[in-house]
């Protein structure tokens, strides 16, 4: 236990808190019977780009320790997991031996009490939902107990969970649903789109044949080239696709990190980088091409390099993700039309086509357009760019994405969840004195303030 | 809480009815800061200043008395103050007074008040706002000083050696209080035209508290330690500060 001063990836707003680590479920449910006047909530791997498992002042139980892993049925493939083992032990331990986790987001270093807390999307949202659809019960340390809670038995507490940030309790494990793989590769599709039009049309047609697609779009590209993109589609390998090699082995998996950004470096995105790589990796995309790809390399191509939010330098970057209803395709394009007439200097933006929502009223996908950007904290001007998008998105009927955000005018949070209240009700049932407590709760207003005795 | 662009939702101001602090309160309440405490001397200013702020957009502000030379109620004020309100965001410290530099040159109780004023006022409240930002594990200290005091000018050497005493001060809680979660920001202006220099020749460089306004705005977004305004002084200052004593001290001004 000590005083760390902490940030999330994107490595803004840092503050203070007293982490603790608690070797066991049962002592990580403790911290929540002894609070401080200040709080307390879980932090998994920090990677919430914002200040969601921070708590300044406060108490930060660190789960790391909670990393158990074992059948609870593996013929139905239900997996019980500590609530925070990594999705990379998870694949690393199961994809050997045909599993795959049912929802991927960008990254396998997130845990699972992260992934629920945050109800993360992957690839495959269009056809298999959020994270949150394949759990089948969690275990959820609150101020009055430990419980199990399922969709069937307590659907609330479930739903409010599921999204909730960390904010309903401590998620100390879960169950998850696990997807059968005959592979540990993925046959991808990948296409050049010439511009927004293009891609968004052949997402909206072709989507529903691939488990999984994206798009990644060049954001600095203007004019007729606005939205230049490439798009990639793809679905797990069955043996016969594989090369005659790798059928040998095919469920082999040894991902790795052969590159490390060091701790110290300046700020290394600036618009000339960007533009560099922006051009170089839209040309060196086939216009059109079927390649089968290892899972980490479609996945989680950016876990290749340790530490690459570093790549900001000090001052740190914002991701910004909003999803927009399907009509609303011109708010996409007006963000488009900004970021490039500033010259701000974002990388790849990402583009998805969202399926149905899951029903947690603070869960993030709903179904429509999402579009993610990264952009460096310390541009100066940033935040009235973002405070403008911020209208447009609400006014179209959208939302951004609260495990990205470290900004959002608190106000504009009812319009882009018109649920909070529902889900404020069954926070405040299980923590009326507003134990559990975030730098992200506290700039919303998600909680009840405790005051200082 | 502070956001990642560094705007804050609650702010505290010591010289509450300062031209700067108004110029950069009405920007602030632009962006996110709602709740405002204005701490001064010049009640009919604060509650103008008030007023204002809440029809930009501020919820809660509210107005009390300050006194920068009684020092013995800093702590009781400042702990109420965070007691009443929970987390303060930003606290700015934008009181000073430039004297008489001409009298105070020769003349004891006027120079001990500058210093009483700009220097001991500073670090006395200074550390009570210090122990609260490092209880709530963050937040933003802002201190408002002065080029004056970067090299110390014989026209106005009470009030420069005051700032540089000021400057000093929070530089050095600024390391003392690294890891604590808070941050020390000193802002560093030229001469900005305002009540506080109406009548005096400005000096080069010469700015305005708008302008001063924007440049604090921007260095919080930007996340700088120490501003300067105008920006270009950062340069000016430091070939000030090599220039030899005898070019010095014939400097207009």
């Amino acid at each position: 236990m000590g005083t760390e001063v902490l940030t999330g990836w994107g490595r803004t707003a840092p503050t203070t808190a007293e982490v603790v680590r608690p070797a066991d479920a049962g002592s990580a449910a403790a911290m929540l019977a002894s609070p401080g006047s200040r709080g307390v909530i879980a932090r998994g791997l920090g990677r919430s780009y914002g200040d969601a498992a921070q708590n300044a002042g406060g108490t930060v139980v660190a789960t790391a320790a909670l990393d158990r892993m074992s059948w609870s049925d593996e013929a139905a493939g239900l997996l019980a997991v500590g609530g925070g083992t990594s999705l990379d032990a998870i694949l690393r331990a199961l994809v050997p031996r045909g599993w795959f986790v049912p929802v991927s987001p960008g990254t396998r270093w997130v845990s699972v009490g992260g992934a629920i807390a945050a109800d993360v999307h992957g690839k495959n949202h269009h056809a298999e939902g959020s994270f949150a659809s394949h759990v089948t019960s969690l275990t959820l340390a609150t101020p009055a107990g430990t419980r199990e809670v399922t969709p069937s038995d307590d659907p609330d507490l479930f739903w409010a969970t599921a999204g909730g940030m960390g904010l309903t309790g401590i998620i100390l494990g879960a169950t998850l649903r696990m997807l059968p793989i005959e592979t540990s590769r993925v046959r991808v599709v990948t296409e050049r789109a010439a511009d927004l039009d293009d891609v968004m049309a052949r997402m909206s047609s072709g989507d529903a044949g691939h488990r999984y697609s994206v798009a990644w779009i060049d954001c600095l590209a203007q004019g007729r080239a606005l939205g230049r993109s490439v798009l990639t589609r793809g679905d797990h390998a069955r043996v016969d696709e594989l090369p005659a090699a790798a059928r040998q082995h095919p469920l082999r998996f040894d991902p790795s990190s052969h590159l490390s950004v060091p701790a110290f470096v300046p700020g290394l995105v600036n618009r000339t980088t960007v533009r560099l790589f922006n051009e170089g990796w839209f040309r060196k995309a086939k216009s059109h091409a079927t390649t089968i790809e290892p899972i980490s390399s479609f996945f989680h191509p950016l876990d290749a390099v340790r530490g690459w939010n570093r790549l900001y330098g000090p001052g740190g970057f914002v991701q910004y993700q909003f999803v927009v209803p399907l009509a609303a395709v011109d708010i996409v394009q007006t963000t488009l039309q900004r970021l490039s007439a500033l010259r701000l200097p974002s990388f790849l933006a990402v583009l998805k086509r969202f399926g149905p929502a899951d029903p947690g009223p603070l869960s993030f996908p709903m179904p429509g357009w999402t579009l993610a950007l990264d952009l460096p904290a310390r541009l100066g001007g940033l935040a009235a760019f973002l405070d403008t998008l911020d209208e447009l998105v609400a006014g179209a009927g959208g939302r951004v994405y609260l495990a990205k955000d470290g900004r959002l005018r608190p106000d504009l949070l009812a319009h882009m969840y018109p649920r909070l209240g529902e889900w404020k009700a069954v926070r405040d049932r299980v923590d009326p004195q507003g134990v559990l407590q975030s730098d992200l709760a506290r700039r919303l207003g998600l909680t009840l303030q405790r005051r200082a005795a | 809480m502070n956001d990642a662009l560094g705007a804050p939702q609650s702010v505290l101001v010591l010289g509450g009815s300062s031209e700067l602090a108004r110029a950069i309160l009405r920007r602030l309440v632009a962006r996110r800061a709602r709740t405002v405490i204005l701490a001064g001397r010049d009640p009919e200013r604060l509650k103008e200043t008030a007023a204002e702020l809440l029809t930009l957009g501020a919820e809660t502000v509210e107005t009390l008395s300050f006194e920068a030379t009684e020092t013995a109620g800093h702590q009781s004020l400042i702990d109420d103050v965070f007691g009443r309100h929970g987390d303060i965001d930003l606290v700015l410290f934008a009181f000073g007074t430039l004297g008489v530099p001409e009298r105070d040159a020769t003349d004891a109780t006027g120079a001990a008040e500058v210093a009483a004023v700009n220097f001991a006022g500073s670090v006395s409240a200074g550390i009570a706002v210090a122990g609260h930002l490092r209880r709530q594990g963050h937040g933003t200290l802002m201190a408002l000083s002065s080029v004056a005091g970067v090299r110390v000018r014989p026209s106005n050497f009470v009030y420069g050696s005051s700032k540089a005493g000021m400057d000093a001060f929070f530089q050095g809680l600024r390391h003392h209080l690294e890891g604590s979660g808070a941050r020390v920001v000193v802002v560093r202006p030229g001469f900005v035209a305002t009540r506080m220099t109406a009548g005096l020749k400005p000096a080069p460089f010469a700015t305005t508290a708008e302008d001063v306004a924007e440049c604090v705005v921007r260095g919080l977004e930007t996340g700088e330690d120490l501003v300067w305004a105008p920006p270009v002084l950062r340069w000016v200052m430091a070939a000030v500060k090599l220039l030899p004593t005898a070019v010095f001290r014939r400097l207009p001004g």
